[in-house]
């Protein structure tokens, strides 16, 4: 008796949380198809003019092929710097191990406000102007420790025999690292590729304060926020959601289902 | 391969971890240091004046507005600590106890999708539910709970919202994650040895999981006082947050050296924090 009272008890405090975790998703996604112009209740929808506004609108479709490109060349470069370093700083004893780990993982604990703020004024200082390069350096910044700390973590010593192996059979370093240890590590350094596209497509701050002209999509729906609620900016959001979505289902497909197979 | 390197093959050795170092050096500890640079620079007239000075910091200690601005980000911060952990725990220990344990990842998955929606829109989100004429007064006038419009959008209590339910998925998962690496028999043999299910938790599984809370809590604090966008967003220009102070400085007046000043006295009270938690996890070790 009392065993089922704590079972119901826990049920319905499941499906309380559950619905706050999942209200302001649905009513984000439940405005955008609103038919008249404010996001608010009554809903007379459902309509598709938002989302026809979004994708007419030039300033938000160039923003979102900015994010886009940010994404990728950010990511493709913070992991490939956090896979050399993870694979240098497992395979080989060189010196102060300890020390290089904690100041290639130390801009984790560091605000992303800070780390964009200090970029800023050393890129004033320096006459280097705003542009998407230095949100993109700025992304590295912030997703290089990322891949580093997620590859490092993976890299066992199950694999060292097979390198060694391939070493003995001849193979150059470069040849081994290409061809047996980068086949060998790619769940994790496909994880932390798109890892690293979901948090450099979705970053605000440190893309606001180091872009000027060329903005990317959050900054874009950051100056969409000033017209107030407005069914565009949910259409908008909608669609980010939805793009964020897209990347981590495609990692877990292409990531999680090798490792079950493998 | 971890064997003795010769010498040769200890350059090799660096060539493939250099690229990250040097990437942190240029684009990281560089940039703390012009920051630091800044810090102690003046700006009169609105130009930047190169004389080394501690009046930044001054100037927050005398200024009731800097550090009226550093208590906030306190206040609101433990209060969404606390929140969030108490709202949280139940939800993980919930999931890693009474779901089947079949169902548990995808629960655990479900818990965390709505992570992933942009942070902007997230908080924007929040604001369609608690603005003036948002859903939540159009529910409780309509039930007739109240008789005008709360006023909650632009006031601490939709900050504090919009960041416990950011951080209830985030400590769900690391909570959760903790109790699972928990062995059953602890629980067990308090069982068997006659204890009730509320003392086994309070005395065998809540100690048990604290470590793996303050891992989480420290996470919490240091990703909650940092943050400019919710305050900004839910918050509005009352009871205004460190972060939102530092973007003010930038923004509305270019003041690059009181910004950068009160970025680092930021960044101190979160090391201070980290230190605190570091010599508390230590001690519990010991023990």
């Amino acid at each position: 008796m009392r065993r089922q009272a704590g079972s119901w008890l826990s049920g319905f405090y499941l499906l309380l949380m559950y619905g706050f975790i999942y209200l302001p998703v649905t009513v984000l996604v439940l405005f955008s198809f609103q038919g008249g112009r404010f996001p608010i209740l009554p809903f007379n929808g459902p309509s598709l003019k938002w989302y026809r506004q979004v994708l007419a609108d030039s300033k938000l479709t160039d923003a979102m092929f900015n994010s886009l490109l940010v994404a990728v060349c950010s990511s493709f470069l913070a992991v490939i710097l956090g896979f050399l370093a993870a694979f240098a700083l497992a395979r080989f004893s060189l010196p102060a191990r300890a020390l290089q780990r904690a100041l290639l993982t130390a801009p984790l604990t560091v605000s992303y406000l800070i780390i964009g703020l200090g970029l800023l004024i050393m890129f004033n200082m320096l006459g280097v102007g705003r542009s998407l390069w230095t949100v993109g350096v700025g992304h590295v910044v912030i997703n290089a420790p990322l891949c580093f700390a997620i590859i490092y973590s993976q890299m066992g010593a199950h694999q060292v025999n097979v390198e060694r192996a391939a070493r003995d059979l001849g193979a150059s370093l470069v040849t081994t690292v290409w061809l047996v240890t980068l086949p060998m590590m790619m769940p994790s350094v496909m994880a932390s590729f798109f890892l690293s596209m979901t948090f450099s497509w979705d970053e605000f701050i440190i893309a606001f304060l180091l872009s000027r002209f060329d903005v990317t999509l959050p900054v874009e729906i950051w100056s969409l926020l000033r017209s107030g609620l407005n069914p565009k900016t949910n259409a908008a959001g909608s669609l980010v959601f939805l793009v964020s979505v897209i990347f981590i289902v495609l990692m877990e497909l292409l990531v999680f289902r090798r490792i079950k197979r493998g | 391969m971890r064997d003795k390197l010769s010498r040769e093959h200890e350059v090799r050795a660096w060539r493939f971890v250099l690229p990250a170092l040097l990437w942190t050096l240029i684009f990281f500890v560089m940039p703390f240091g012009f920051m630091v640079v800044m810090s102690l620079w003046d700006r009169i007239d609105n130009v930047i004046v190169r004389t080394w000075n501690l009046n930044q910091y001054r100037e927050f200690l005398l200024k009731p507005y800097y550090w009226q601005a550093l208590v906030n980000s306190l206040q609101l911060t433990v209060t969404v600590t606390l929140v969030s952990l108490v709202l949280a725990y139940p939800l993980a220990w919930i999931i890693a106890m009474r779901v089947p344990e079949r169902w548990q990842r995808l629960a655990l998955l479900l818990a965390i999708i709505p992570f992933w929606t942009s942070y902007v829109v997230r908080s924007y989100a929040w604001l369609l539910i608690l603005a003036r004429n948002g859903l939540l007064n159009k529910a409780l006038l309509a039930t007739g709970l109240v008789d005008l419009p709360l006023e909650i959008a632009a006031t601490r209590y939709a900050t504090v919202t919009g960041f416990v339910h950011f951080f209830v998925m985030l400590l769900t998962l690391t909570i959760y994650a903790n109790l699972k690496q928990l062995s059953p028999n602890h629980v067990r043999a308090a069982a068997d040895l006659g204890a009730g299910p509320v003392r086994c938790f309070l005395h065998i599984t809540l100690p048990l999981t604290l470590p793996g809370i303050m891992v989480g809590a420290f996470l919490t604090f240091v990703l909650c006082i940092g943050d400019y966008i919710t305050p900004q967003i839910l918050g509005g220009g009352n009871e205004l947050v460190l972060p939102q102070v530092i973007m003010m400085q930038i923004s509305r007046r270019a003041d690059f050296p009181s910004a950068a000043a009160l970025s680092i006295v930021l960044m101190l009270v979160v090391s201070l924090v980290y230190l605190l938690c570091a010599r508390w996890l230590r001690l519990e070790r010991a023990r």
